[in-house]
C-alpha cells in the first residue's frame, strides 16, 4: 500500500497552504499583536475579542458564514468581483483567506503576550540612545519577541495543517485545488478506504511529531524568556 | 508553398486533444463515493474523459453551489436537494435522474445478533443502536419510518446513537461503540453477499424508497464530458457497478 500520487499531492498542498499562510499571518499579525499589546483605547477590549472569536466559532459555523460572504450574493464577493479579482470560494486563495482568520488567535496572541512582557523599559532605554521608533520596533522589540513569533509561527503552522471544517466548507473538496491532507483522510474514510486513510494520517502524525520534536531539541533557548 | 509549421501541428494536437478528453467535476454524496470511483476508472477508460470527484455531505453541496461552486453534476444522496436546485435555477431543467436506490440494512459485526428477520429489535440484547440523523441523512430517515411502521420507535429511541451521516453511523456500529445500526446495504456488500457479521435486509415495503438523484449544474451545461458521464451512468456499465455495491436500478 503506501501513499498515492492524490496523496502526495494533498500533502504538498496542505504545506503551500499551511506556508503562505503562516508568512502572512505573521506580516498581518505582528502590527495586530504591537497595537494591541501597547494601546490604551477603548477599541482595545472589542478588538481582541474578534481575534479569539475563531477559538470559539465551531469551524464548519465560520466556513459556512465565510463560504456566504465571499460568495457572489455576499460583501466580500461582491467586492472581490468589482476589484477583478473573481470569486474565492473553490480556488486556493480562498483557502488561504479563510485559513489566515481561522489560524489568527494562534498567531496574533503569543507575539501580543511576548510584547506586553518585555514591558516598557527596554524601549525606553533606546529612545534615551536616541534610537527612533522604527529602530525600537526592529532592533529591540522584534529580538526580545523572538520566542513569541517562534510560538506563533509554529501554532499558526500547525493549526492550519490540522485544519478541516473550514477548508472542506470553501473549499470543496476539489483535488488538486483544495484537497488538504486533512480532507484527503475524511475521503478516504467516506469511502471506508480505512488503510489508505491510516497511511496518511499515520504520515501526518509522524511529519507533525518530528517537527515539534525538532523544534523543542534544537531550540532550547528560544523556549525561555 | 508554405513552409512547414510545427508550431501550427502542436496547437492542432493540443486543441484536438482538449476537444476529445474533457475534464467533469462532480460533487458525490458521501455514501456512494467508492462505486463512482470504479465508475471514473472505467468512465475515463471508455470515453477518454476524466471525472474529477469531491465527496461530501448533499447539504453542504447545496450551500456550496448555492455559493458558485464550480461542480458540473451532482450526485445526491436524496432526492429534494436536485429538485430544489433545478427550482432555483442553479441546475440545468430536466436533466434530474435517479442513478441508484438504496438498500436499508439492520447490521452488526458480531456473528448471530442480527437475524434474517430482524427479530433482534424486538427481543433485544443490545444497549445501543446507531442511526444516522433522519432529519438530514436519507437513511436515517428510513430507519425511522422501518421502526414506525414496526411499532417500535417509542422502545428503542432511547438506545439511538445517532450518526451525522451513513459513513459515521457505519463508523459507530464498526468499531463495537454500538452494538448493530441501520446502515446502507452499500458499506457492507461485498461479491453479491454481506461481507462480515450479521444482517438483516429491512424490506422495501417498510420505508420510502431511498432515490439518489443526479443532476447537471450549470457549469455542466453544454460541457461534453458532463453530458457523456450522464449517459455513461444510465448505460449498463455503470448499472453493473451499481447494483454490484448493493445498491438497486
Amino acid at each position: 500500500m503506501g501513499l498515492a500520487d492524490a496523496d502526495l499531492g494533498a500533502i504538498g498542498l496542505t504545506l503551500r497552504l499551511a506556508t503562505t499562510t503562516t508568512a502572512l499571518l505573521l506580516l498581518l499579525g505582528t502590527p495586530l499583536a504591537w497595537w494591541l499589546a501597547r494601546t490604551r483605547s477603548r477599541w482595545k477590549g472589542p478588538v481582541g475579542a474578534v481575534v479569539a472569536l475563531p477559538l470559539v466559532l465551531p469551524p464548519t459555523v465560520l466556513g459556512f458564514y465565510l463560504l456566504v460572504a465571499m460568495g457572489p450574493h455576499g460583501p466580500v464577493g461582491q467586492l472581490t468581483q468589482s476589484l477583478g479579482l473573481g470569486l474565492l470560494p473553490f480556488t486556493f486563495p480562498g483557502l488561504v483567506v479563510g485559513s489566515v482568520l481561522y489560524s489568527l488567535p494562534f498567531v496574533v496572541q503569543p507575539v501580543q503576550n511576548a510584547f506586553e512582557a518585555m514591558g516598557e523599559r527596554p524601549l525606553e532605554v533606546a529612545a534615551t540612545l536616541r534610537a527612533s521608533a522604527l529602530d525600537r520596533f526592529f532592533t529591540v522589540a522584534l529580538p526580545l519577541a523572538r520566542p513569541g513569533f517562534v510560538t506563533a509561527a509554529v501554532l499558526g503552522f500547525a493549526h492550519t495543517v490540522g485544519e478541516f471544517g473550514v477548508v472542506l466548507m470553501i473549499g470543496g473538496n476539489i483535488p488538486g485545488v483544495t484537497r488538504v491532507v486533512s480532507v484527503q483522510i475524511y475521503d478516504h474514510v467516506e469511502a471506508l478506504e480505512y488503510v489508505q486513510a491510516h497511511w496518511l494520517a499515520g504520515t501526518m502524525v509522524a511529519f507533525s511529531f518530528l517537527v515539534l520534536l525538532a523544534l523543542y531539541t534544537f531550540a532550547p533557548g528560544r523556549w525561555q524568556r | 508553398m508554405t513552409r512547414f509549421r510545427p508550431w501550427l501541428l502542436l496547437t492542432l494536437v493540443f486543441a484536438s486533444g482538449s476537444l476529445q478528453a474533457d475534464e467533469v467535476r462532480v460533487a458525490v454524496a458521501a455514501n456512494f463515493i467508492a462505486p463512482m470511483k470504479e465508475i471514473a476508472t472505467v468512465f475515463e477508460r471508455d470515453t477518454g474523459h476524466r471525472a474529477s470527484l469531491s465527496s461530501g455531505a448533499t447539504g453542504k453541496f447545496y450551500a456550496q453551489v448555492q455559493n458558485g461552486a464550480p461542480f458540473q453534476v451532482l450526485l445526491a444522496a436524496d432526492e429534494e436537494t436536485p429538485e430544489r436546485l433545478e427550482r432555483e435555477g442553479l441546475a440545468m431543467t430536466g436533466s434530474r435522474f435517479t442513478y441508484a436506490v438504496g438498500r436499508l440494512v439492520l447490521w452488526s459485526p458480531r456473528e448471530g445478533l442480527v437475524d434474517a428477520q430482524g427479530e433482534v429489535l424486538r427481543t433485544g440484547g443490545f444497549d445501543r443502536l446507531a442511526v444516522a440523523n433522519p432529519r438530514v441523512a436519507p437513511y436515517g430517515a428510513a430507519a425511522v419510518q422501518t421502526l414506525t411502521r414496526l411499532g417500535l420507535l417509542s422502545a428503542l429511541e432511547p438506545r439511538f446513537v445517532q450518526g451525522e451521516n451513513i459513513a459515521q453511523t457505519f463508523q459507530f456500529v464498526e468499531s463495537g461503540g454500538a452494538d448493530l445500526g441501520f446502515v446502507a446495504l452499500s458499506q457492507v456488500w461485498r461479491d453479491g453477499r454481506i461481507a462480515s457479521g450479521s444482517a438483516w435486509v429491512v424490506p422495501t415495503d417498510l420505508h420510502a424508497p431511498i432515490r439518489q438523484d443526479a443532476i447537471v449544474l450549470l457549469p455542466g451545461a453544454r460541457a461534453a464530458a458532463a453530458e457523456a458521464l450522464v449517459r455513461y451512468l444510465q448505460g449498463d456499465t455503470a448499472r453493473a457497478i451499481i447494483t454490484a455495491y448493493g445498491y438497486e436500478r
